[in-house]
């Protein structure tokens, strides 16, 4: 099976914010939850570079490895999901997750948190594939459909990438080398314990 | 004088490759770059984690601007996560685990060995009062709120490797979701207690000459000499201040857990749930060998609580000090039982 990861160029990406708009738009994100953002480093200073950021669905996930109750589950693409069913909204996830990924809906007691939610690499949840339940509690499920996650898809200047990690290294690699220059795989050591030698 | 001749020519050689190299530079600098190295300039994951590292050893991580109104999003790697899963997974249940099974293993062998403390005499019959129903509201106010609290964090930390295979992902889930419930409101109740004692208890749990004398004659746990001991003893003045001290750490760290981001950002909220968990597994085992001496190991210890008169031989037993002055000012008056 395919190993899906998330790549994000920093050196195409011009934080236009499409890819966020996107994935709101496809999963039905609530108001003030964000799946994926933009994160610009250096803002205004020479060497300024922006990073579009998600759930990088991690190899020996942190959050599947602190999560009280295992709500976790790693699918045979390598994609990093969860059930909502079960999660508790404890926040240990938010601790461990080295990208910030998970988010809480301000729905629990005392205003602070509901049933986790995060990037699903648009490929839903535990419940059947692409039924109304699935996309109701986690948005929709691309993946079923032989689709990649829309916002890489919807990405301008395909700074974004997602899809097999040879594939997207091999993408990555290549432009590289043809232009000469480039800020490296962001996130992937931490993630994935490997980052792409070019 | 070869010697001077030949640093000479040394010296020279030096010179003139130093006005090689400069005018070198100088000319790259005049002469309009004929491409862009963008490379100069472009930030490499790994040597920005090594360049925000703050001062000292402490975790570093990318920080940088979003458009979104969620300020905690701005931080776009943060590897500290790492340490805290460690210290999650592994070091506190470790420490956890040995701190509670090696204080129940403790308590077992010296119930073997010491058995049941006595009253020397056996009761007298007349008994005296001990705690007025203030002092045992708020024992037990913060008693059965420990409890609960200490039953649903342990959960968080034990339950899934010891209650979810036995009950199933539904009721596990079901289980913890009531505990977190139980914790957050439970957590205000647990914190009044405190408080109340504080305010009951402390003008007399102010360390003095008379604990020394009492911790170095063992607490008259071992042997049978009964060192004389005011309102409370040395052991129960530690009790005191455990539960104090521990009881307002475990709050300042648990409010801020309960209200993430309020108080602080990410890396207080790793180090706040570090200290709770390590300090609410100490404070368990702490409290179990105070429920013991309270209870099966001592004969006539659990009336203090439980009705609030206690006998007045134990008395005399245990707080010889105590029931002097008790006696001497003329209230709390020794009544017969009959
Ligand atoms: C004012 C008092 C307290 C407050 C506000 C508080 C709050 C919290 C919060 C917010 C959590 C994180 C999990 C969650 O959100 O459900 C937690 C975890 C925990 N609490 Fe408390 N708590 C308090 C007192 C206590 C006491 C008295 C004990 C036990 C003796 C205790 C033991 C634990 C344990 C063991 C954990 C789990 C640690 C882990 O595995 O990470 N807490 N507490």
């Amino acid at each position: 099976m395919a190993r899906m990861k998330f790549l994000c160029d920093a050196d195409r990406c011009i934080e236009c914010n499409a890819c966020v708009t996107a994935c709101k738009n496809e999963n039905d994100v609530p108001w003030g939850i964000n799946r994926r953002r933009v994160v610009t480093i250096n803002d205004g200073k020479p060497g300024e570079r922006s990073v579009s950021m998600a759930c990088m669905h991690c190899t020996d996930a942190p959050c599947a490895a602190v999560c009280p109750v295992d709500c976790f589950y790693t699918t045979e693409d390598a994609v990093v999901l969860h059930s909502k069913e079960l999660c508790i909204g404890c926040g240990y996830c938010f601790y461990a997750c080295p990208f910030g990924a998970p988010q809480y809906p301000k729905v629990g007691n005392f205003g602070s948190r509901g049933k986790m939610d995060k990037c699903t690499y648009c490929a839903g949840g535990p419940e059947d594939d692409l039924s109304a339940a699935e996309q109701a509690a986690y948005g929709s499920n691309r993946l079923a459909e032989g689709k990649l996650p829309l916002c890489a898809e919807m990405c301008s200047t395909k700074a974004l990438l997602a899809g097999d990690h040879e594939m997207i290294s091999e993408i990555y690699k290549e432009r590289v080398s043809k232009r000469g220059y480039g800020s490296g795989a962001w996130g992937w050591k931490t993630a994935y314990k490997e980052t792409i030698n070019v | 004088m070869v010697a001077f001749q030949r640093s000479w020519g040394l010296a020279a050689a030096l010179a003139i490759a130093l006005v090689i190299v400069v005018s070198g530079d100088a000319l790259a600098q005049s002469g309009q770059p004929t491409s862009v190295n963008p490379t100069a300039s472009s930030v490499k994951e790994g040597q920005l984690l090594d360049a925000l590292k703050p001062p000292g050893s402490g975790p570093s991580a990318v920080t940088g601007r979003v458009s979104i109104p969620d300020t905690k999003s701005s931080v776009l790697i943060q590897p500290a996560g790492r340490d805290w899963r460690q210290i999650r997974q592994e070091t506190l249940p470790f420490y956890g685990a040995i701190a509670i099974l090696g204080m129940l293993a403790a308590l077992v062998i010296f119930y073997l060995i010491r058995g049941r403390i006595a009253i020397d005499g056996g009761p007298s019959g007349r008994t005296i009062l001990r705690f007025a129903s203030a002092d045992r509201f708020a024992h037990w106010l913060t008693a059965s709120t420990f409890i609960l609290l200490a039953l649903s964090g342990l959960n968080l930390t034990f339950g899934r490797k010891l209650l979810l295979p036995l009950i199933g992902p539904e009721a596990f889930t079901a289980l913890s979701q009531a505990g977190k419930f139980v914790h957050n409101y439970g957590s205000f109740a647990f914190a009044l207690g405190v408080v109340l004692m504080i305010l009951l208890w402390l003008k007399d749990n102010i360390p003095s000459g008379a604990d020394l004398a009492w911790f170095s004659k063992g607490g008259g746990l071992i042997g049978s000499d009964h060192p004389p001991a005011g309102r409370f003893n040395g052991g129960q003045k530690v009790i005191f201040w455990v539960v104090v001290i521990g009881g307002v750490a475990l709050s300042i760290t648990g409010y801020s857990l309960m209200f993430p981001f309020v108080f602080t950002d990410i890396a207080g909220l790793q180090e706040a749930n570090m200290l709770h968990g390590l300090i609410a597994v100490g404070m368990v085992a702490v409290i179990l060998a105070h429920i013991y001496i309270g209870s099966v190991g001592m004969e006539g210890a659990f009336d203090a609580m439980g009705k609030g008169e206690v006998d007045l031989n134990w008395a005399k037993q245990h707080h010889a000090l105590w029931v002097e002055k008790t006696e001497m000012k003329g209230k709390g008056a020794a009544t017969p039982a009959e």
